[in-house]
């Protein structure tokens, strides 16, 4: 073989990468927290509302969850115009990356909070706690501790997701890898740099949920 | 020329979903390949063999998969392999679905009471004896309902192969797109093709889960 490789063409289009590398934080962090909101606020619907907000919130949660995500995506970006909602790209990933999330996130919360036995309620209720000191001390912290390793690892496949975006031509990190690939004929290079970044940023998303969860449950 | 969409598409849809069928089976049976040697590693008594199969998984969980498909379909060309759509996107989800399927089986393994192993060792069975006639029998029970939600992770991902030229039903949705010029309904209708694949997955998938709480 007579390939030598050279990562120098690829480290000197650093600028744009680091351009692609903010949007996928970017997109990850705002799609975390939108997907946090959702799930909590339609697990809620879903464990507590009525048939009427219940039975919503699981088609929701069905058809996303049984459908890819590039496919929403692209009914999100190309579809949604033709029927008068345009979206830009960066605004569409955005909406469809929550959307995703959102229905995963609503299964993790929907599973902690059905966790707590009623049982544990009426305890509350009989040593003479408050309707809010049951829900703080006996619903939320429990249920969330518990779903909280499932939430994390859910957020760090949503982060590695966002390189989807890239075909609706969203400028991440992965857009920025295949503008370079394509003016550099680097292939090999340019995505091995690439997935070493990814990588990198999985490690440090599981490091600082560790963290978290470190401060949040672990010293009690 | 732009044209309406009509049930010929519809039908074009159905037929490219075959190869959705044929790329997910390609990739369960390389994955379960790459994942029952993982969760083997994993669980063995050596020590590097374990650090080997955890790094494996540390890597490909924490790469995007759209990465290993533009590895193995750009790539490797460098080397002076020409690689096809169908080689780059099988090799791409048999390494991505080893992972996580062998992720799911390390736990089920790991599910089963040390004493069990211990038990099978005080009756002088090795190692192999003991995985085969104790450890995954019991284990296998604990695989089935994960390994058939993950399934349903697999078919909705082999909608990235589209990104490389492999011709499936998400692909197919493009071409149709960019056809008729009718992105939300052919979408919808892939959509929906999906989820007629995967929802009874997932339904049979929770059934087994349930029936699974009931034995224990």
């Amino acid at each position: 073989m007579t390939y030598s490789f050279q990562f120098r063409d690829v480290f000197a289009a650093w600028d744009s990468l680091l351009d692609g590398l903010i949007l996928t934080l970017e997109l990850s962090l705002f799609t975390m927290v939108m997907g946090l909101l959702i799930g909590i606020a339609g697990a809620s619907g879903r464990v507590y509302g009525p048939a009427w907000v219940r039975r919503p919130i699981a088609v929701y949660v069905e058809a996303i969850r049984n459908t890819p995500l590039i496919v929403q995506l692209f009914l999100i970006f190309f579809g949604l115009p033709s029927a008068g909602i345009k979206f830009d790209a960066d605004t569409a990933a955005f909406v469809a990356l929550s959307i995703n999330l959102g229905a995963y996130s609503i299964e993790i919360v929907r599973a902690g909070l059905e966790a707590i036995p009623r049982s544990q309620i009426e305890a509350g209720q009989s040593l003479g706690l408050s309707g809010w000191q049951i829900f703080r001390y006996v619903i939320a912290f429990p249920a969330l501790k518990m779903m909280y390793p499932s939430l994390a690892s859910q957020f760090v496949l949503l982060m590695l997701a966002t390189s989807v975006v890239s075909q609706i031509s969203a400028q991440d990190l992965f857009h920025a890898a295949s503008i370079i690939q394509s003016r550099t004929f680097r292939d090999f290079e340019v995505y091995a740099v690439v997935a070493a970044a990814y990588l990198a940023l999985a490690m440090i998303f599981r490091l600082l949920f560790a963290g978290v969860y470190w401060l949040l449950f672990a010293r009690r | 020329m732009i044209r309406e969409f009509t049930f010929i598409d519809f039908l074009y849809l159905l037929a490219a979903t075959r190869w959705t069928l044929a790329l997910t089976a390609v990739a369960f049976a390389g994955g379960g390949l790459v994942g029952l040697t993982v969760a083997l590693l994993r669980v063995s008594a050596l020590a590097p063999m374990r650090w080997l199969a955890g790094l494996y998984v540390l890597v490909v969980q924490g790469t995007p998969l759209l990465v290993w498909l533009f590895v193995f379909f750009f790539g490797l060309s460098i080397f002076g392999i020409a690689v096809s759509p169908w080689i780059a996107a099988a090799a791409s989800f048999s390494i991505y679905a080893g992972a996580f399927l062998g992720e799911i089986w390390r736990g089920c393994l790991q599910a089963i009471p040390r004493t069990q192993w211990e038990a099978g060792g005080s009756l002088g069975l090795s190692f192999v004896q003991q995985l085969r006639y104790i450890i995954v029998p019991q284990a296998l029970r604990l695989a089935i309902p994960p390994t058939v939600g993950f399934l349903v992770q697999l078919i909705k991902n082999t909608s990235l192969a589209a990104v490389i030229g492999f011709i499936e039903l998400t692909r197919e949705g493009q071409l149709t797109t960019a056809s008729t010029f009718r992105p939300f309904t052919v979408y919808l209708t892939v959509a929906a093709i999906y989820f007629a694949l995967c929802f009874p997955l997932t339904q049979w998938s929770r059934r087994l889960e349930r029936r699974l709480h009931v034995a224990r």
